[in-house]
């Protein structure tokens, strides 16, 4: 970080209050009808860090998709700052999965994309915003490039940038370091735990990974599939920033996972 | 520079065969006219001026019939690419229509529009757009469905979406399309030009049929040679510079993989 003038001093939209409120949603396939979410129930308080942790197809990603506005639940609401979710917002930015950035645009060019699409700002405001978030990411020298260019990790510091950077209330992660080898993922979560210090932003955090869960959220939130379901809320009360390999953040991990594969073996039984 | 060595090697090379396949007196002039008649063909078209004339009414008939084809057929392409309907439907039709050789538009048109200008355009316009329909609607179902969801997050809807995101991601694509539609507009147009005889205006496709008319088989080949110039150039200047940018873009193609 240098001493240019940081994001925060043009931009800085409080974080979001959220709540969902029995969320449910049923996949309809012509052969079956499965229930994804069953009467799904979260609050995070402003600023708040939380991490879905759950097996594949426990419906995280369905929660985030609801949340965002891309899919609509069966039943039950979201409420952001006591407004109701009806569709996809510039306040709810997502960071998806694999890189979603857009080939046909160069890396400034996919960071201006949601600035754009911001009426409130001129041209050179969104210019100043794009190239401060590449430098939040450590990107400023390849504004230039092309996506195709860059290495996975540096792709997903783009996606980050790109959500940051119209200045959302809230961010919503769905796994984003799954493609990534484990020391790039190392260097993220220390990145991404001091981004979300200096720019404090409602995050939800969707992985199956539960080390990365206990390093990064505030709380962890154990859900498990067929119908998806909240099973139980770890707190999480280490100190930032957190190491990923530190003994007291593999401890928590352990007792989640024990926990996480409980749920497990009695849904097996049942 | 190695490489226009090479190519200018091996087209030398091929008039060379030409020149002894001629020599070597197997075949008659009248059917296998040397290189340099067919050169001294081509030199007193130019100066008389009637290969460029007849090049210029080809032209424009081309680039008339190949826009109409292209503006109707990316669109079509697009719609029968996001809508089941319009597949089920549209796409059918092309994916019909698109097989059948340009060539087999000739008698209709003949019969629709007269020995007119309207009848080689018409040949044209029905051998580009199927074609550039199909290429289209292909490249746009292949688009990652990620790209319209992030945008949509960002607040990308409707028209921002279908120019800022739709097409753009399409563009590899719709360029394909535009490509294999050139190719078929070309075809098409040569077929008319030779079946379609009218006065208001003589192009390159009706000289190459003069002068197997006339048995001048110099000219026959000169024609050909220039069809055959005029495709690839349009190709180097008007195609290759967009594919060029898009692979490197996309980080895509086989060179420097």
């Amino acid at each position: 970080m240098n001493d240019m003038l940081m994001p925060s001093e043009i931009v800085a939209e409080r974080p979001a209050k959220l709540v969902v409120e029995g969320v449910t949603k049923w996949f309809r396939t012509p052969r079956t009808t499965v229930l994804a979410l069953d009467n799904l129930s979260l609050t995070l308080a402003p600023g708040e860090f939380i991490c879905l942790v759950g097996p594949s197809g426990c419906g995280k990603s369905t929660l985030l998709d609801i949340i965002a506005g891309l899919t609509k639940a069966d039943a039950g609401r979201v409420l952001v700052d006591d407004q109701l979710v009806a569709g996809p917002g510039r306040h709810r930015l997502v960071m998806f999965q694999e890189s979603a950035l857009f080939p046909w645009l160069n890396v400034f060019g996919n960071v201006m994309f949601g600035l754009k699409l911001r009426p409130d700002l001129t041209a050179e405001q969104r210019r100043q915003i794009a190239r401060e978030h590449l430098q939040l990411v450590g990107l400023e020298k390849f504004a230039d490039a092309n996506v195709h260019e860059l290495s996975g990790g540096m792709k997903q510091r783009v996606a980050l940038a790109r959500a940051l950077a119209p200045d959302p209330r809230t961010l919503l992660m769905d796994e984003p370091m799954a493609s990534l080898d484990a020391l790039t993922r190392e260097q993220l979560y220390a990145d991404i735990q001091q981004i979300w210090e200096s720019r404090r932003k409602t995050i939800i955090f969707v992985t199956h990974n539960v080390r990365e869960a206990v390093c990064l959220g505030d709380r962890v939130i154990l859900m498990t599939g067929s119908p998806g379901r909240v099973r139980e809320e770890f707190a999480i009360s280490l100190p930032r920033p957190r190491d990923i390999n530190s003994v007291a953040l593999a401890e928590y991990a352990q007792r989640i996972t024990v926990a996480l594969k409980d749920y497990m073996s009695s849904e097996v039984a049942e | 520079m190695k490489r226009a060595m090479i190519a200018i090697v091996f087209f030398a090379a091929l008039v060379g065969i030409w020149q002894l396949a001629v020599a070597s007196g197997r075949w008659s002039p009248v059917l296998l006219p040397s290189p340099l008649s067919v050169l001294d063909y081509l030199w007193s078209a130019v100066r008389d001026g009637s290969l460029l004339e007849a090049s210029l009414v080809t032209l424009r008939r081309l680039a008339v019939g190949y826009a109409i084809g292209v503006i109707l057929g990316l669109p079509l392409g697009l719609l029968s690419a996001t809508s089941q309907y319009a597949q089920d439907t549209l796409g059918s039709l092309a994916l019909g229509l698109q097989t059948l050789p340009s060539v087999c538009w000739v008698p209709l048109a003949l019969l629709w529009f007269g020995q007119s200008e309207g009848a080689m355009l018409f040949v044209v316009v029905m051998g580009t757009m199927w074609s550039v329909v199909i290429a289209t609607e292909t490249g746009a179902k292949t688009i990652p469905p990620i790209y319209a969801r992030a945008a949509r997050t960002m607040g990308s809807e409707g028209l921002h979406k279908w120019t800022r995101v739709i097409l753009p991601a399409s563009l590899p694509f719709l360029v394909s399309g535009m490509k294999q539609g050139w190719a078929f507009a070309w075809r098409s147009l040569m077929a008319a030009e030779i079946f379609v005889t009218i006065l208001s205006g003589f192009g390159l496709g009706q000289l190459l049929h003069y002068g197997r008319e006339l048995n001048a088989m110099d000219q026959v080949i000169g024609v050909m040679l220039v069809i055959v110039a005029i495709g690839l150039i349009a190709d180097k200047l008007i195609f290759a510079p967009i594919e060029n940018f898009l692979h490197e873009r996309w980080g895509t193609g086989l060179r420097g993989a």
